[in-house]
């Protein structure tokens, strides 16, 4: 059991690039059904945009939220699986692009699609064991499908970032408990030198998705006493719109407690951004003293799942940066052809 | 461009913070020994607005090496909130939506592709404002 019940987000923000590609846009090119297809559209990254620009971006939303200076900000981990450089900490770029450190830790964590629940975790503990005042948690990811699988109608692009720190009354939400559940599971890969990654494709569901999810959930209520009845919104990983959907039936999850949180449908997958990018449009909505459950999950495999509690803070905070919904009306639907341009899948030669 | 010249303008280039003479209030992107205005040598840390307006644009079509992905791109004229005047690429827009006096806003990019080997060169460009 780890209860974090002295630890509160003070910020958040999320980004999504303004482009994007219908998924009927990639069918039309490997002659895929249109009645199978996973999502509407997705977001696609600009050619001048990486994981570690969109983590800026969220990072800039999350702090203007928290109203804090930089300098307090006394970890920085960015959780991707498309970093920018193989060696290189995308933490560093952060911190001089907003103005936080020298005095700073900064690192960059891997565990797929969890990464930046990860991140949440290392923050929160640092916070809690007051090491530092505030930390900063970021998941983003450019994820990228090899062309013609069946990834590629999901994989996308986007950032969510979160401002921790100690309880106090600005915050806007606590984090009263969290815990994860991670097992050797080889459901999705990309080994090193390779472009894109490989997959199990349904195996990805029931031993891998499924598993881990639900897994992480009952153990979460188990080990901190909480139930369902307890929880206003839901927010689960969100690769397709079909397997969020699948869980929360698993856990007899009314499907209103979800609909806030899963942007999936209009997004795509954005990997370490994913289900971060569906509790930044839940903390949009939700009212003080709602709780929210999330569960992350990484492919390889594991989840993490928290309970936050909205506060008063929230009200004060939402509308200092752009809300998730202002970014995901602004939008340019960009051609195959585009997309593969910008996406630098045209081989040059 | 060198590395050692792009670290050294890291703070201007990735949030516009450079340094403003106590003197005559001149900025500076890097801390010069003297005001090339007053030749003053006292000097404050500041950060430049991060919101301007558009003054003026135009389009490259044929851009200098680097920028080839990014092309055709709006490079503009910006005049932020306290009057500094900056060029930028203007992003996440095209021509035919561009406005006179447009609200803009800094973001944070990839200034343009080198080779796999070469650092990455980030900095700001200006987009419209979300609001």
């Amino acid at each position: 059991m780890v209860r974090v019940d002295d630890v509160a987000i003070h910020g958040y923000g999320g980004y999504i690039p303004v482009y994007r590609i219908r998924a009927v846009e990639i069918a039309k090119v490997w002659g895929t059904d249109e009645r199978e297809l996973p999502v509407e559209e997705k977001t696609v990254a600009g050619p001048d945009e990486d994981a570690a620009t969109m983590s800026v971006e969220a990072a800039r939303y999350a702090l203007r939220r928290a109203g804090i200076n930089p300098k307090q900000i006394g970890a920085i981990h960015v959780g991707s699986e498309s970093k920018p450089y193989a060696v290189k900490p995308t933490g560093t770029i952060v911190a001089e692009a907003i103005g936080a450190g020298p005095k700073v830790s900064a690192s960059d964590l891997e565990f797929a699609c969890k990464a930046g629940t990860e991140a949440l975790q290392f923050v929160a503990g640092l916070v809690s064991s007051g090491r530092i005042e505030y930390g900063l948690a970021i998941g983003a990811d450019t994820a990228q499908g090899r062309p013609g699988d069946a990834l590629e109608y999901t994989a996308a692009s986007g950032a969510a970032a979160f401002v921790v720190g100690r309880m106090d009354e600005r915050a806007v939400a606590a984090m009263e408990a969290w815990t994860s559940y991670v097992t050797d599971t080889p459901d999705f890969w990309r080994r090193a030198h390779e472009r894109y990654p490989s997959h199990t494709a349904r195996f990805t569901g029931q031993p891998a998705y499924f598993r881990h999810i639900i897994g992480a959930v009952k153990q979460l209520l188990d080990e901190d006493g909480y139930s369902l009845d307890d929880v206003d919104y839901v927010v689960f990983h969100q690769p397709n719109v079909k397997f969020p959907l699948a869980a929360a039936k698993a856990l007899k999850i009314p499907l209103e407690k979800l609909k806030t949180g899963l942007v999936s449908g209009f997004l795509g997958n954005t990997y370490a951004a994913c289900s971060l990018l569906g509790l930044v449009r839940v903390l949009d909505h939700a009212k003080p003293g709602e709780r929210i459950l999330l569960a992350s999950y990484g492919s390889g495999a594991g989840s993490d799942a928290y309970i936050f509690r909205v506060l008063d803070g929230i009200e004060e905070k939402r509308d200092k940066a752009p809300r998730l919904d202002a970014l995901i009306e602004r939008k340019r639907y960009v051609s195959y052809a585009t997309y593969a341009r910008f996406r630098g899948k045209i081989n040059m030669g | 461009m060198r590395v050692p010249r792009y670290w050294r303008n890291l703070p201007f280039i990735y949030r516009l913070s450079g340094w403003r003479c106590v003197e005559c209030g001149a900025f500076h992107p890097v801390k010069p020994i003297v005001c090339s205005r007053c030749r003053s040598s006292e000097f404050q840390e500041a950060e430049l607005p991060k919101t301007g307006r558009l003054i003026a644009y135009t389009v490259l079509k044929s851009p200098p090496k680097g920028y080839e992905e990014q092309a055709p791109y709006i490079v503009g004229l910006v005049e932020l909130d306290d009057g500094t005047r900056l060029i930028s690429q203007i992003v996440d827009v095209s021509e035919d939506e561009l406005k006179e006096d447009m609200r803009v806003e800094a973001v944070f990019r990839r200034l343009r592709s080198n080779d796999e080997r070469d650092v990455i060169e980030y900095g700001y460009k200006f987009r419209p404002v979300i609001d």
